[in-house]
């Protein structure tokens, strides 16, 4: 197998982009990331992306080509795949990249995630988000999305004490976080207290312990690290890669309150980078919902189970803490177009490891890790990254 | 005689409840003369999720209970309403389904008013009787429809009572029934109309006292009895005072009427109202006594039982599903506002 | 909906009876029954058999939900939860017939048979289970 390194990163701006077409975001955000790679488009062996659900959002099936095409790429022919996992879509689509080059059939691999979710009316958008969710099980019977992790928060609170105010503080950081990155759908400061009054949508989650329903895109050029030094000096090998899967619904899990998804793939991406949590310098993760990202650092072996809303109370996940986490701002705050999450988070982590993430910025960061989740963990994705 | 009757019984109101004050407030009209003129204090209100088939299935489902009983061995079931939730496809093969009583089974939906529970009653013995069925099972049951503003707003309300009807352990003897009908269009919902209609004073003399006196008579005057002879009386209540005055002018005091009583508090539960007084008086009912039910349903009809309560109760398992009175605690008052989002009185597009 | 009713129609025996499956292997038992058992695998395939769970159970953990998705509009705020059924799977249901604000992890709860969704008001009525709170020994239901 061959090492692989991320030669360029594009993102969009995330938000509610009313002038932007899911093709006019994703070329937008290949055009960047082949720009930043300093490729030319013959030089692409193939093209990977990762939607949810564009055939609903958007009414498009057939993604693959019509990303190549929109891209302009489709008079080279080349090879291009959609990857759905629901929100891992993105991570996953990364994960088929990676191991593409990795196996020697392709170099260079463009890889992206894309979702444009404000083009259905009212309600839809939930609707579609909850077919990432057990339909015939879960969804019939009326659990929406936020009520599945809304279930896990109220289980994480009986279980080990979390607070309301601790699962609040996630939020409060993330927001904090999205002010300093310029593309983040929102750019605005909160408080506990805004978490705690604002509306209920599941209780015991609020509207801020929610990601938004965001519109963006995101996109990665990948390349056999020997090759890689031909087009920049400042290299970013991918040196773990895990994926693993769960039952579908949340109640056929054993334990409410562990992703296993997460557990396993982590497992699998520290073990071939060679490295233990606490080597990890900066990490993106899914923070769907406030208590997804205290999973997340629980999962990833950061804190111990069930520590992690203390931890996030004292600190430890800030900008300036022993383990930051989303300094992008996260989900929550930079937004959470679900297609394209797993790729924006990549590429944050280069952008840190790069040195070039400018206010938010975390210092020497040296190794990064991306943790991308589908539905209510029944799919997750996790990468590894160091810069060299 | 064969010994046909009563097997198994289990009744179900919806929770909900509005008072008549919210009624008559939200339409301006004196809550103290509502309840004076009709005996009404409350109504019970159906949950959104909850229909004619989801009443009959919980009502089936606490008759089995008490019983030991193979489904399997039901060989009919008819349900009496005027609020199938389906004008074409029937609420028997639901309630068959929910109690596996499929697929060898005879399914019927009744309409005739508030009175097609009990015609599922007789329905259910002549088959017993010729031997076509070892138990049939007989709902009554409704989620009533009233106009916003109109006087059956006061009284319609929601629920059902089941019966499973065979000649084995049997509880209550029917010991004989009739019926009497004549064409009196008194109330009446034409196909395809949300709300019913009805002929306002026209349904009392020549439609509710004229058919219920007569069936009630033609009863006795067959087993040759007199209204002392019966320790219970049920009559058909769309209101609290008309089942009290019908009782009056045949003979029968209050307190045989007391325990079958039950819309002064849970409204007019039309094809549910007779077979829950039903329900309520097996509830306490000690072998032999005698009990007299006559329904009545508009256009217009009313069937009338005479029963007689058999040791066998003594052996069965009363305990296993909630009574009556059990159900008419389990309560939660709504508003109006409540009620008209439950009922689908908003309209919006 | 969009969807045909046979989609609907095919689950009725699991809605409306709560039919699980128990793998005869290692006799674990699942709702909705499952083809294979996830424990046993290939030796448990042709001894899977379907068995009725008694409706009883007590609640995992719930939500109470203020945001629903459409065709649950009228009902909102309702109650979602997970029920571990005594048998030992657990299922995801309304919980009615309660004030959500006194729900409590622990609680017992039984099915009800109810109106789940319905397709507008001139498509198919989807009946299933929901479950409500009852006595610590209540032992009066329709599963009875």
């Amino acid at each position: 197998m061959r090492d692989v390194a991320i030669i360029g990163v594009g993102i969009t701006k995330f938000g509610e982009l009313w002038d932007k077409s899911f093709r006019n975001l994703i070329s937008e955000a290949g055009t960047k990331a082949i720009l930043d790679a300093g490729i030319e488009g013959k030089d692409i062996d193939a093209l990977y992306v990762g939607s949810m659900s564009p055939g609903r959002f958007v009414g498009q099936e057939h993604i693959g080509a019509l990303v190549a095409d929109c891209s302009g790429l489709d008079t080279l022919h080349i090879p291009a795949t959609r990857i759905e996992g629901a929100c891992a879509s993105g991570g996953m689509a990364l994960r088929q990249a990676y191991i593409s080059v990795a196996s020697g059939i392709n170099d260079i691999v463009v890889v992206g995630g894309v979702e444009k979710m404000t083009d259905v009316v009212g309600g839809e958008a939930t609707n579609i988000l909850a077919m990432a969710a057990d339909q015939e099980w879960e969804a019939f019977f009326g659990v929406t999305f936020p009520g599945l992790y809304a279930m896990i928060a109220r289980r994480h609170m009986y279980e080990y004490g979390t607070t309301r105010e601790q699962m609040a503080e996630v939020a409060v950081k993330n927001h904090e976080n999205g002010l300093l990155n310029p593309n983040a759908h929102f750019h605005r400061k909160i408080t506990v207290e805004d978490v705690l009054n604002s509306p209920k949508v599941a209780d015991p989650l609020t509207l801020l312990d929610c990601s938004p329903i965001s519109d963006g895109a995101a996109a990665l050029i990948l390349a056999p690290l020997d090759e890689a030094r031909k087009y920049t000096d400042k290299i970013v090998k991918i040196i773990g890669s895990g994926q693993a899967s769960d039952s579908l619904a949340l109640h056929g899990r054993e334990d409410i309150c562990t992703l296993r998804a997460t557990v396993e793939a982590s497992k699998q991406a520290y073990k071939q980078a060679g490295i233990e949590p606490k080597d990890v310098d900066v990490a993106e993760v899914h923070d769907c919902f406030t208590i997804a990202e205290i999973l997340a650092i629980e999962d990833l072996g950061f804190v111990k189970k069930g520590e992690g809303g203390k931890a996030v109370e004292e600190g430890m996940t800030r900008l300036d803490g022993e383990i930051p986490v989303n300094p992008s701002g996260g989900l929550k705050a930079k937004g959470h177009p679900v297609g394209a999450t797993g790729i924006a988070q990549a590429a944050e982590i280069v952008l840190q490891l790069r040195g070039e993430a400018g206010k938010r910025q975390v210092k020497d960061a040296e190794i990064g890790l991306t943790h991308n989740i589908g539905g209510s963990g029944a799919s997750c994705v996790v990468h590894i990254m160091e810069v060299i | 005689m064969m010994n046909i009757g009563i097997v198994s019984y289990g009744a179900y109101i919806p929770m909900n409840r509005i008072r008549i004050e919210e009624i008559a407030e939200t339409w301006g009209r004196n809550p103290d003369d509502i309840k004076k003129g009709l005996n009404v204090f409350e109504k019970t209100v159906p949950s959104p999720d909850e229909d004619t088939a989801t009443i009959s299935v919980t009502a089936s489902r606490y008759a089995l209970s008490r019983v030991n009983i193979d489904p399997k061995d039901i060989g009919a079931i008819f349900i009496g309403s005027e609020s199938h939730p389906y004008a074409v496809k029937p609420t028997s093969t639901i309630v068959g389904e929910a109690i596996s009583a499929v697929p060898e089974l005879m399914a019927a939906d009744y309409e005739f008013a508030c009175k097609a529970g009990t015609a599922a009653i007789q329905n259910c013995m002549a088959l017993v009787r010729s031997g076509m069925i070892r138990y049939g099972l007989a709902i009554g049951a409704d989620t009533a429809q009233s106009a916003p503003g109109d006087a059956l707003e006061y009284t319609a309300s929601a629920g059902g009572a089941a019966f499973i009807i065979g000649k084995e352990k049997v509880i209550a003897r029917i010991n004989c029934t009739c019926s009497f009908a004549t064409d009196t269009p008194d109330f009446w919902r034409r196909e395809a109309r949300k709300y019913p209609k009805h002929g306002g004073r026209f349904t009392g003399a020549p439609a509710y006292f004229r058919h219920i006196i007569g069936a009630a008579k033609l009863l006795m005057e067959k087993m040759k009895t007199k209204p002392e002879d019966y320790d219970y009386a049920i009559f058909h209540q769309p209101n609290g005072k008309f089942p009290v005055t019908v009782g009056k002018r045949l003979g029968f005091d209050r307190k045989q009427l007391e325990q079958g009583l039950l819309t002064p508090y849970i409204g007019n539960t039309y094809s549910g109202s007779s077979p829950l007084g039903l329900c309520s008086v097996l509830d306490v009912a000690k072998p032999g006594d005698r009990i007299l039910m006559v329904s009545y349903g508009s256009g217009a009809g009313s069937d009338a039982f005479d029963i007689t309560v058999t040791d066998e109760i003594e052996n069965f398992d009363r305990d296993k599903a909630p009574t009556v009175r059990e159900l008419m605690e389990r309560k939660r008052y709504i508003s109006y506002a409540i009620y008209a989002k439950y009922r689908n009185l908003l309209y919006w597009e | 909906m969009g969807l045909a009713v046979p989609r609907f129609w095919r689950e009725i025996p699991y809605r409306y009876n709560l039919i699980g499956s128990r793998c005869k292997v290692c006799n674990r038992i699942f709702f909705p029954p499952r083809e294979v058992c996830p424990y046993c695998r290939r030796k448990s395939l042709g001894k899977m058999e379907e068995m009725k769970l008694k409706g009883k159970g007590r609640l995992i953990t719930y939500t109470i939900i203020y945001t629903p998705p459409s065709n649950f509009e009228n009902q909102v705020p309702y109650a979602v939860g997970i029920v571990e059924l005594d048998e030992g799977p657990r299922i995801t249901s309304q919980i009615v017939d309660c004030d959500p604000e006194k729900l409590k992890i622990g609680m017992r709860v039984e099915a009800v048979f109810r109106k789940i969704q319905e397709d507008g008001d001139t498509g198919a009525i989807y009946y299933g289970y929901k479950f409500r709170p009852v006595g610590e020994d209540e032992d009066k239901g329709e599963t009875g």
